[in-house]
């Protein structure tokens, strides 16, 4: 494997234990410093993508590996020691709700390290003050707004240095102003730490202003790959419909179903 | 017939399957390399939550389920002139039966179908997941600490209702309805046999502690990450509980006594 890739993904096949199949040989690189962004409709299965990169999914054929090692190959100890250098930002921001900003974001640190707490609460303010959330450390999350607990999660998420951060809808549900401050925060973060990103959305106008490449997921299948320039270039009618948000095309407006609307009546 | 017998069977699997999951879950929350310095705090605010939270429903209960069998035990022993053997049926029925039934029902109730929901709702909120990302065992970080945090603080919650429960019977035995204290409690003294009841009492309290807590953690740790799921979990757990509790009572009753 060629080590410029941080995570490569080889003819993964993945399903639930419906049978229905997520993904068919699926092949992705993510390489190492770059951000890469997964796009697709909803419901293609891009989150359970992060979850088979950081090993909490197993696939039913096909291979993840993380800086060459085969993630799924690992034992739980050494999973969890592979772990320590990946980082996820969830959907729901996933904060502990009994710990307050700051205790969320010196948890890794606390769990991993054993550094006295006056170098803990230097390294989680320096955290909080990158994601501008400094003077909101000693709130409980629940008096977070959407975009302040996703900025407090992304704080937590960078408190250990990781190598890889994946995000999981960064962008959902959230306003305008929150969008740019997370697109700053993404790119930046990206950049300062010398970190990897995997970017998982359905917002391609957010997404393409800071992603190197991206990867188009319909179908169990990658449907379309490039830099955003070529993505949005392509001549693939199932990717311009997506990029361009068309309401009927190769992916259909109507669920299928054997009968005619007629018959049904 | 035959639909019948293959749904029987779809059931015995599932339940086959759960039981499984369930002490995988278990083994992996409690072998290990022990980490009493991370868990110790987790320990003391679950057993306070678990354990201290519990303490008023525990009194309540057993000072009126102490002051019932007082006032019952006295109208029947009354009739054959034996009110004197009071202090032997409370102590007797409490210390061996009621006590440890019952304070493990109320803390089915009370703390079992909590812990079922706190768990239910870290997973439903994605807690439990980020826990794993960040390299951290949730199984040796969330369900160790309060399965532990159970196993000690209901021995002990049954020990406060079988001192308050005698204490009830007591208030309405000697105080209102006039049997001699001193027949009252030498009755008990010379009637409770420190192994063959006070000790099997404390095994029965153990046995149901490790039960309850192990259905409770397993039902939040298992469910189905909806609001309907948390809430058919805990009451999976009350009913589940509440079952094994009656259950393994008969056999240990049977065992023992």
């Amino acid at each position: 494997m060629a080590n410029e890739n941080i995570v490569e993904i080889n003819n993964l096949s993945f399903s639930y234990r419906d049978n229905r199949p997520i993904y068919e040989n699926v092949n992705i690189k993510i390489p190492k410093g770059k951000i890469v962004a997964i796009l697709g409709p909803s419901g293609t299965g891009k989150t359970t993508l992060l979850k088979l990169i950081g090993g909490q999914l197993k696939p039913n054929n096909g291979h993840v590996f993380y800086e060459g090692t085969d993630v799924h190959s690992l034992g739980r100890a050494k999973l969890y020691e592979l772990r320590k250098k990946m980082s996820m930002l969830f959907q729901s921001s996933a904060l502990f709700t009994d710990m307050n900003v700051f205790d969320n974001v010196a948890f890794p640190i606390r769990e991993h390290t054993n550094l006295p707490e006056e170098v803990i609460k230097t390294l989680v303010l320096m955290k909080l003050e990158a994601v501008g959330l400094r003077g909101a450390a000693y709130l409980m999350p629940q008096e977070l707004s959407g975009g302040m607990a996703r900025r407090a999660a992304l704080a937590r998420a960078i408190a250990l240095d990781p190598s890889l951060i994946m995000y999981d809808e960064p962008f959902v549900g959230q306003d305008p102003i929150t969008m740019a401050v997370l697109v700053k925060l993404i790119k930046s973060m990206n950049d300062s730490f010398d970190l990897t990103s995997i970017v998982v959305t359905h917002d391609v106008t957010e997404v393409f202003q800071i992603a190197d490449y991206a990867y188009i997921l319909a179908g169990s299948k990658v449907i379309g790959s490039g830099t955003p320039e070529e993505l949005m270039k392509t001549t693939d009618e199932r990717v311009k419909q997506f990029i361009c948000g068309n309401y009927d095309g190769p992916v259909p407006f109507h669920y299928p179903t054997s009968k005619s609307f007629l018959d049904e009546l | 017939m035959l639909k019948l017998i293959s749904i029987l069977g779809h059931w015995g699997v599932n339940k086959l399957q759960a039981m499984g999951r369930a002490t995988i879950m278990l083994f992996y929350a409690l072998c290990g390399k022990p980490e009493f310095r991370k868990n110790f705090g987790q320990l003391r605010k679950q057993m306070y939550i678990v354990g201290v939270q519990s303490i008023s429903i525990i009194v309540v209960s057993g000072l009126f389920i102490g002051m019932v069998l007082g006032l019952q035990g006295f109208n029947v022993l009354v009739d054959f002139m034996a009110e004197g053997a009071l202090g032997q049926l409370v102590s007797l029925a409490i210390i061996r039966e009621l006590g440890p039934v019952v304070a493990a029902l109320l803390f089915a109730g009370r703390a079992g179908s909590a812990l079922t929901a706190e768990i239910g709702l870290k997973k439903a909120t994605e807690q439990l997941t980020s826990l794993e990302m960040m390299a951290v065992d949730p199984l040796r970080r969330i369900i160790a600490p309060r399965f532990w945090a159970g196993f000690y603080s209901l021995p002990i919650l049954t020990l406060i209702f079988t001192l308050v429960g005698i204490y009830g019977g007591k208030l309405v035995g000697v105080d209102w309805l006039g049997v001699d204290d001193g027949i009252f409690w030498s009755g008990m003294r010379s009637s409770i046999d420190f192994w063959d009841d006070i000790m099997m009492c404390f095994i029965k309290s153990l046995v149901f502690a490790i039960v309850v807590t192990w259905i409770a953690l397993f039902n939040g740790y298992d469910l189905v990450p909806t609001s309907e799921g948390i809430s058919k979990a805990t009451t999976n757990t009350v009913v589940q509980s509440s079952l094994a509790i009656l259950g393994l009572d008969f056999v240990l009753t049977a065992l023992m006594f």
